[in-house]
């Protein structure tokens, strides 16, 4: 039944598009449920009363939040079908030690490198693309981060994809220019409809980005 | 329990390394215990987590996992026939069980830690003030979690209660620093219960540092300006 599976999300939120690429890979049909988090709903605060953050996952009226745990709860409930964790036990505490690299570590320079401008923009880029690098470097020559097939890590970071053409245009790097291998693996993960059909326009994300920029007082 | 070759690079004095130990604990895993010196970075350390260049490291087999929630869960799975389950088995437990750990991690131990930080009386007040807060959603999640019974886990202590308690030694040493009760029986009356029944469970009495050395460890962690 699609009104079991609820989620409340904000169309530019990298973390909402890793859930519905979960929700879309595991089949899991659901009621989606636009949520702006700078208006705090009532439904929001009730759901996540601790951070008011979305995305919010809402299973027969329970909410799960944070992305990573959702995606952890949705290989877990409807593990019948696509694993997305490994299940060497090895393999997965690598899979979540660069899950939780991308969000402790790659999160903050990847929007400082749009979001701020001078010495911190100079700061943030330059970390942000160690950070790929790192990133491109446990890639290396495999298909997808999972190995051969497309997982818990690639979905923790395909989640940022719509957001690298802003990282790129104010950041004036390429991403194709300095990691060919990360750029391949994209287009791999493209090639997947459940990854297509989560991710919002670049260039919809652009202009948000923009807007967001004058904002924050970087533009 | 000789189960191969286990290693955890580590200190006495660190909190994330205790969680790996008391999960180890749980387990009946013997280990080699690598004490990192005060002030130095073993070449071991570096090499086996070289992004983060920090302890807690398990090396297992020669393979290194870091990150210690990550090393307890994976504790948990390569020896899951050993000893109780750490984490939840039900998925939404589990998701419970993970949101407020990482809240532990990502909201309460930053106010924690910004107590012993404080430069003046003010920023010490708004810091004690945010701990009280966290602290008391920490207590209506035990009460979420725990479900009646002593542990944040059920009947035996799991990964919410082994990634909280390993924070009871600094707790009191920051108690002591602010000489204030940041774990207040009246307040947080479950809470305060329940740090009494983790710190003198078997597999946690041992590796819970004693106050008085801690303190003095803390003073040279974060030392305070000369007056």
């Amino acid at each position: 039944m699609a009104d079991e599976v609820i989620l409340l999300d904000y169309w530019p939120s990298m973390f909402g598009m890793r859930t519905k690429m979960a929700l879309a890979e595991k089949g899991v049909s659901y009621e989606y449920i636009e949520t702006d988090p700078w208006i705090k709903t009532p439904l929001l605060i009730e759901m996540n009363p601790i951070h008011k953050k979305i995305p919010v996952l809402i299973h027969k009226g329970k909410p799960i939040c944070e992305s990573l745990i959702q995606l952890e709860y949705i290989d877990e409930v409807w593990s019948g079908t696509y694993p997305m964790l490994p299940s060497d036990p090895y393999q997965k505490a690598q899979a979540r030690f660069w899950a939780d690299f991308i969000d402790k570590k790659f999160y903050d320079p990847s929007w400082k490198v749009w979001g701020t401008n001078g010495e911190e923009q100079v700061a943030a880029k330059k970390e942000l693309l160690e950070h790929f690098k790192a990133l491109e470097t446990e890639l290396g020559d495999k298909t997808y981060y999972g190995g051969e097939v497309f997982g818990f890590l690639d979905i923790a970071l395909m989640g940022y994809y719509s957001w690298f053409k802003a990282m790129e245009k104010f950041g004036e790097f390429s991403i194709e220019t300095e990691f060919p291998k990360l750029t391949e693996w994209t287009k791999r993960c493209l090639e997947r409809e459940s990854v297509v059909k989560a991710l919002t326009d670049s260039d919809k994300i652009l202009e948000y980005a923009y807007v967001l920029r004058k904002k924050f007082g970087a533009e | 329990m000789v189960t191969g070759d286990v290693k955890l690079i580590g200190s006495w004095a660190s909190v994330f390394v205790m969680r790996a130990r008391i999960a180890l604990n749980l387990k009946s895993i013997s280990y080699e215990f690598l004490q990192e010196t005060y002030g130095t970075k073993s070449e071991l350390l570096l090499k086996s987590n070289p992004v983060h260049k920090k302890m807690p490291v398990l090396i297992h087999a020669d393979k290194p996992v870091c990150e210690s929630n990550i090393i307890v869960q994976y504790i948990d799975e390569a020896w899951s026939s050993y000893g109780p389950s750490i984490l939840p088995s039900q998925p939404y437990d589990n998701a419970i069980a993970r949101f407020w750990a990482a809240y532990v991690d990502d909201k309460w131990f930053i106010a924690l830690r910004s107590i012993l930080t404080a430069r003046g009386e003010e920023e010490k007040k708004a810091a004690i003030a945010e701990v009280e807060e966290r602290t008391d959603h920490l207590e209506k999640a035990f009460m979420e979690c725990s479900n009646g019974k002593p542990f944040f886990n059920g009947d035996h202590i799991g990964y919410l209660d082994i990634a909280l308690g390993s924070f009871l030694g600094w707790w009191k040493v920051v108690e002591l620093d602010a000489n204030h009760i940041l774990l207040d029986e009246t307040k947080t009356p479950s809470l305060f219960q329940w740090a009494e029944r983790f710190c003198n469970d078997p597999d946690v009495k041992p590796l819970m540092p004693e106050t008085t050395k801690l303190a003095e460890f803390a003073r040279k962690l974060f030392p305070k300006p000369q007056a």
